[in-house]
């Protein structure tokens, strides 16, 4: 497949797809991380994650319409604004999520998954009411539309630099939020010895909660941020999930190193494959080839050393 | 005698569980709907055989697939090929520019009958393979995830990726497949015009039939030792591998058997409506075919088929008159069902039958099903 194209030709191609690669990689990464702490802290799949990261789309647009009705002025700002309350609505709805449902259902994994299923079609449907069934997307600020060109061939647009710079700050805050504050001591700590923790007087209940909160949160983000690359509709959020718990089964459980390692080969090989063969068969093969590899390393790539 | 009666009917709770389901199905739905509901009740009872599959692996053996619409889909596009290969023959075709093979693939510039297609031209080959296939990729994907302990919550994903494949593969597959709109147009079986009433009620009747002989089998299975072991499997792993079973065995069993019934419930799917695409192998369906089994109590063969059919009857009438509504009432369904009523149907007649109906109360005590499990956490599976 490689053979009608010359090296500096590939060479763009290979450019090209992996900057667009990066937008995808920004946003499975977002996802994925959410979804990593809340499975690796307290073993729940969290099928609603998908539709907190809709949440975190649809809380742009809503600013978004919100600013060009009532302070047009305001426009170029607003998008970063729309990202931290992205954050808050989603995480405050995960908070409430876990008080509601998930904490009854702790001891029962395969059961949370059907019930954060009810809970993601619930949710879908309050788009539909709320928003409408049509895919709607917020006007983006100008400095976020553009692209930059280092030569001729190669075309760089700016929403995915933004989104990269997003994901990168994100991430090294949730790494200083698990590793270096004393919430997320108690949080490393409950993740390895839950009956332990609580026995040194960490309140694990309320541990849960904010980690529950906090990965639906990240998920906001990501939607924030998904709002530059496409248009938000109510199915959204089921269109990411199953490469989104592919990124984290990949990775490994609880690794973060493994969850970014995951994401951006998994958003790379999908990007590359896609311009030489078609965007549906690429899936096939990346989502095939994943299943593979999990069928001999079923603890993924990077295995945490926790034993059970 | 008593062998049929403990080990096929489950005792008197069982028995009369059986027969007022075999007498609602075989009389009075025949008796009081035309063929038209009758059709879609017939329909709903396909569903029933992954309900009751599911029964099987996952309320007895604590393995949740969610992607028994993979072996669902597979059963169907099996017998929608061999009815689209009768549908196409080359006097039926002989305006496309290559006659005898199926309408999609001629649009598809296709001028061969893939060679996967060709043994879907005999009825016997095709029935086989619908018996046999979706099975044999069941014991690929059982071999190649039970022998490495992977079990739980990733078992559940990776069936749900290998239900995104298929999907994927389906859709983007035109020529081969017929795509999103899936194999359709499908008239004869045989000559016999499945369109007709007459058809329709065999039909009817034929599925019906299949799915109380695959609950019976089902009930075998769970009174022999087998069904003990697995149990014994979904509450403590670990000790039934101590005490010297291979675990993986089983469990490659049950799922494989699992996906065979649902290709049965896949077939018949096909020649009840008449076509088969995509929509019912993804996610979503398979997801659904899990509820089914949830509602109906996940511990009870006889549950899910109520399961099944009391959810899709609420889903068409739903869908007629309020469309927005019903994912509201399925999404509360799936956090009701599993928050307050974790044994569905099956545990409220097991709990108000023996008050209502004080001749079953003694054998309620003794052959109580064993409650679901609240200690399954899955992680140490991996």
């Amino acid at each position: 497949m490689f053979d009608e194209y010359t090296y500096s030709e590939l060479g763009s191609i290979f450019a090209m797809q992996g900057f667009a690669g990066i937008s995808l990689f920004s946003v499975l990464l977002l996802m994925a991380l959410g979804l990593a702490i809340i499975f690796g802290q307290m073993g729940v799949i969290n099928m609603a994650h998908g539709e907190f990261m809709a949440v975190g789309a649809y809380t742009t647009y809503f600013m978004s319409t919100l600013t060009e009705t009532y302070f047009p002025s305001l426009m170029p700002y607003y998008f970063l604004v729309a990202i931290v309350v992205a954050f808050c609505v989603a995480g405050v709805l995960g908070y409430l999520a876990e008080y509601a449902l998930i904490r009854h259902l702790y001891k029962r994994p395969l059961d949370t998954l059907l019930a954060t299923w009810g809970l993601s079609l619930i949710m879908q449907q309050s788009f539909r009411t709320l928003f409408g069934a049509r895919e709607v997307s917020p006007t983006l600020p100008d400095w976020l539309l553009g692209s930059y060109q280092p030569t001729d061939t190669i075309d760089i647009p700016l929403n995915g630099m933004f989104v990269l710079a997003l994901t990168a700050v994100v991430t090294l805050g949730v790494f200083y939020l698990l590793y270096k504050s004393s919430w997320g001591l108690r949080v490393r700590a409950t993740t390895q010895n839950r009956v332990m923790s609580g026995a040194v007087g960490i309140n694990t209940k309320s541990v849960d909660r904010y980690t529950f909160a906090l990965g639906c949160g990240i998920a906001g983000i990501a939607g924030a941020a998904f709002t530059t690359i496409a248009s938000t509709g109510p199915t959204t959020g089921t269109l990411y999930i199953v490469d989104t718990f592919m990124v984290v089964v990949f990775g490994g459980a609880a690794s973060l190193i493994g969850t970014i390692v995951s994401a951006f080969s998994i958003a790379q090989a999908q990007s590359l494959l896609e311009f030489f063969i078609s965007g549906s068969m690429a899936k096939v093969y990346t989502l095939f080839a994943l299943v593979l590899i999990l069928m001999f390393k079923p603890e993924g790539l990077f295995a945490s050393k926790v034993r059970r | 005698m008593n062998f049929v009666y403990e080990k096929l009917m489950g005792g008197k709770q069982g028995l009369l569980g059986f027969v007022l389901l075999a007498a609602l199905i075989l009389v009075i739905m025949p008796m009081f709907f035309d063929i038209f509901r009758l059709n879609l009740i017939g329909k709903y009872l396909t569903y029933a055989f992954a309900a009751v599959s599911l029964v099987l692996l996952w309320g007895y053996g604590g393995i949740l697939s969610l992607g028994q619409g993979v072996f669902f889909g597979l059963g169907g596009y099996g017998m929608a090929m061999f009815l689209k290969l009768e549908a196409s023959s080359p006097e039926n075709t002989k305006i496309q520019s290559t006659p005898g093979i199926p309408d999609f693939m001629d649009w598809n510039q296709i001028t061969e009958l893939p060679w996967f297609w060709v043994p879907f031209e005999s009825f016997t080959l095709t029935i086989i393979a619908i018996l046999t296939l979706p099975a044999l990729f069941a014991y690929i994907i059982g071999k190649a995830m039970f022998t490495r302990r992977v079990g739980g919550v990733y078992f559940a994903i990776i069936t749900q990726v290998i239900a995104v494949i298929l999907t994927i593969l389906i859709v983007g597959q035109q020529g081969f497949t017929g795509g999103i709109n899936g194999i359709t147009d499908l008239r004869t079986l045989n000559g016999w015009d499945i369109t007709s009433d007459s058809a329709k009620y065999f039909f009817y009747f034929l599925n019906a039939g299949l799915l109380l002989t695959v609950i019976v089998i089902s009930r075998f299975i769970l009174t022999s030792k087998f069904g003990s072991l697995l149990l014994a499997m979904r509450d403590k792993e670990d000790r039934v591998r101590f005490s010297g079973y291979d675990v993986a065995h089983f469990k490659i069993f049950i799922f494989s058997f699992a996906a065979m019934i649902s290709a049965i419930g896949g077939a018949m799917f096909t020649l009840q409506v008449g076509f088969m695409s995509p929509s019912f192998v993804g996610i979503v369906p398979s997801i659904e075919m899990v509820i089914f089994a949830a509602v109906g109590g996940r511990i009870s063969l006889i549950g899910a088929v109520y399961g099944t059919l009391m959810i899709n009857a609420g889903k068409t009438a739903f869908s007629e008159s309020f469309p927005e509504l019903w994912l509201f009432l399925m999404g509360g369904l799936f956090i009701s069902v599993v928050m307050f009523f974790p044994n569905g149907l099956a545990g409220l007649w097991n709990d108000y039958a023996p008050r209502v109906f004080p001749f079953l109360k003694e054998k309620a005590k003794t052959k109580d099903v064993p409650p679901v499990v609240t200690d399954e956490t899955g992680k140490g599976t991996v």
